[in-house]
């Protein structure tokens, strides 16, 4: 079955060392049942790769994990080459969360949210400098807030809420993107020039993207490979492979998760 | 030390203009630090550091040492402890700190009974008394003062983003843990360097209530941050104003002020909340 998913994390692949993300024989249960079985996932420089999956199937769990906010219950974590903890340059890496922890209590504008974006870049104590501020108008700009930068997040649409954090995430010019569900109610607008950033990213700056989302159409094009997990990978694999399988990112666009939650 | 200024009544007298100066440093300092707190939805967190330091003032009495010494160890402890608790999410939230924080006025009263008369020992600490200050006082409470300033100035950004947003900023390789402690350490400094000001059952309002009052009309939360701190010194001027001639509690009145403001603004953002909000863009 092509849809092996060893078939991809083979260690004797020649741009190894271009891995931006890799898991191996990874496990992880939260103390009642498995959540995660033997997963492998590799995301190299470059790659656009789409985890999909049904509710519940351990999506948001595999990104904690990778990203070191989980420990891994077994197997292996690489994350820029390191075990997560060990990673100096995290600056590298942007996130948006499935459901942010941020609730504003007292009121903080979408500029102060995504400058945080640009903490890392020469240090959490210093100010910021022209250039990030830059960094920082640029990432608003490109989720479509301009108008609102000045808005405190709490008087946006939750929308525009999404939106603002993925600037946060972008504002850091990351050479490794994780989203977790970032377009889900956010207009199709918002999501054509969601991938156009993305494509930005990746052809401009070489950066890996790892993107779970139920809805894949307006990203189908740009798609490297797909991954569908259930607990386990149950396939992984180009868009063609998948197509072989009888789903297709173009036929299926619109209704694509449920075709692919039929896989394995 | 240092000449009197020649300042009005009921400014006129070098106690009197220390006990302002220490009122003004704690208007300042106070909501600086509780911005970050009410951010976190931890705004009485503060409290309940200023219950486990009366613990600490009970231990000081009982032992024979300084009581804001103890004071501070015990507060660091609490404040320490009680951030520990959480990012471990070992306790069940509100419970667990109610636990600790009761425990922490028990003892200080238990402490403080056995070591003499419970009020008159104690009553200095719970209700402060800026009077009192002495210059060592003053100048302790600016070294604080330095602290803070310089740590907003160093970490303000970074602890913006952890008491928004903590996992997040776990995922973008922030210290968390080091900031939520330094942020713990400031709370607990601020609290004791205002117990003998405000007093200890004061002290916390002095960090929410200027912060609750900018809220209602900042759009930022740099804009809340200045205005909670003009609030907090606004508040401590006046309340150490009508305080003298009228022969009232400094601690009481200038918290009196500050709640006043609160239901000022809330009431005019309530009535014009149109004319409020253009204002402040
Ligand atoms: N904090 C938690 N504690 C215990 N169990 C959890 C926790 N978070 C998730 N789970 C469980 O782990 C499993 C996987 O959850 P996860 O959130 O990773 O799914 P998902 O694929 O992201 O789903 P969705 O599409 O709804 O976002 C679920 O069965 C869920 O009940
Ligand atoms: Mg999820």
């Amino acid at each position: 079955m092509g849809a092996e998913p060893t078939a991809h994390t083979q260690a004797s692949l020649p741009d190894e060392e271009e891995a931006l993300l890799r898991a191996l024989d990874l496990s992880f249960d939260y103390g009642h049942g498995s959540v995660l079985r033997d997963v492998a996932l590799t995301v190299r420089a470059g790659e656009f790769v789409a985890l999909v999956g049904p509710n519940g199937s351990g999506k948001s769990t595999l990104l904690k994990v990778l990203l070191g906010a989980l420990p891994p219950g077994s197997g292996r974590v690489e994350l820029l080459g390191r075990v997560p903890g060990d990673v100096r340059d995290r600056w590298r890496v942007g996130y948006v969360p499935q459901r942010p922890s941020l609730l504003s209590e007292v009121p903080a504008t979408v500029e102060e949210i995504v400058s945080a974006g640009r903490l890392r870049q020469r240090g959490w104590w210093r100010g910021l400098t022209g250039s990030d501020r830059e960094a920082v108008h640029h990432a608003i700009e490109s989720v479509g807030l301009g108008t609102l930068a000045g808005r405190p997040l709490n008087e946006l649409s939750i929308g525009q809420q999404q939106r603002a954090f993925i600037a946060r995430a972008f504002a850091g010019e990351p050479a490794l993107l994780v989203l977790d569900e970032p377009i889900a109610g956010v207009d199709a607008e918002s999501q054509r020039r969601f991938r156009d950033s993305l494509v930005h990213l990746i052809r401009a700056h070489g950066a890996g993207v790892l993107l779970v989302s139920h809805e894949l159409a307006a990203v189908a094009d740009v798609i490297d490979r797909v991954v569908v997990l259930k607990e386990r990978v149950v396939f992984d694999g180009s868009p063609e492979e998948l197509a072989a399988r009888g789903v297709s990112l173009g036929v299926h666009r619109e209704d694509l998760p449920l075709w692919l939650e039929d896989l394995g | 030390m240092i000449g009197t200024l020649p300042i009005p009544y009921p400014f006129e007298s070098a106690e009197a203009q220390r006990a302002l100066v220490a009122c003004l440093a704690v208007g300042v300092f106070a909501p600086m630090i509780g911005a970050f707190l009410v951010q976190k939805r931890l705004s009485l967190v503060g409290d309940g550091i200023a219950h486990v330091a009366f613990a600490g003032v009970g231990a000081g009495l009982l032992v024979g040492v300084w009581p804001v010494w103890t004071a501070l160890v015990f507060a660091m402890i609490g404040a320490i402890g009680v951030e520990m608790l959480r990012l471990k999410r070992k306790a069940a939230g509100d419970l667990a700190l109610a636990l600790f924080f009761y425990v922490g006025i028990a003892m200080g009263a238990v402490f403080a009974s056995r070591a003499g008369d419970l009020e008159l020992e104690t009553l200095p600490y719970l209700f402060g008394d800026p009077y009192a200050v002495t210059w060592t006082g003053v100048a302790t409470v600016g070294a604080l003062g330095v602290i803070v300033v310089v740590s907003m100035r160093l970490a303000g950004r970074a602890l913006f983003a952890v008491v928004t947003d903590e996992d997040w900023s776990r995922v973008a390789g922030l210290p968390v843990g080091v900031l939520s402690m330094a942020l713990a350490a400031l709370t607990a400094g601020v609290i004791v360097a205002g117990m003998r000001i405000v007093g200890i059952l004061l002290i916390a309002a002095m960090m929410v209530l200027p912060v609750a009052s900018a809220q209602l009309v900042s759009r930022s939360f740099r804009g809340t941050l200045r205005l909670a701190v003009a609030i907090g010194a606004v508040s401590s001027l006046l309340g150490l104003t009508i305080a003298r001639p009228l022969d009232l509690a400094p601690g009481g009145s200038i918290v009196f002020v500050a709640a006043a403001l609160f239901a000022a603004v809330a009431l005019a953002k309530r009535t014009a909340p149109r004319a409020l909000q253009q204002e402040a863009h």
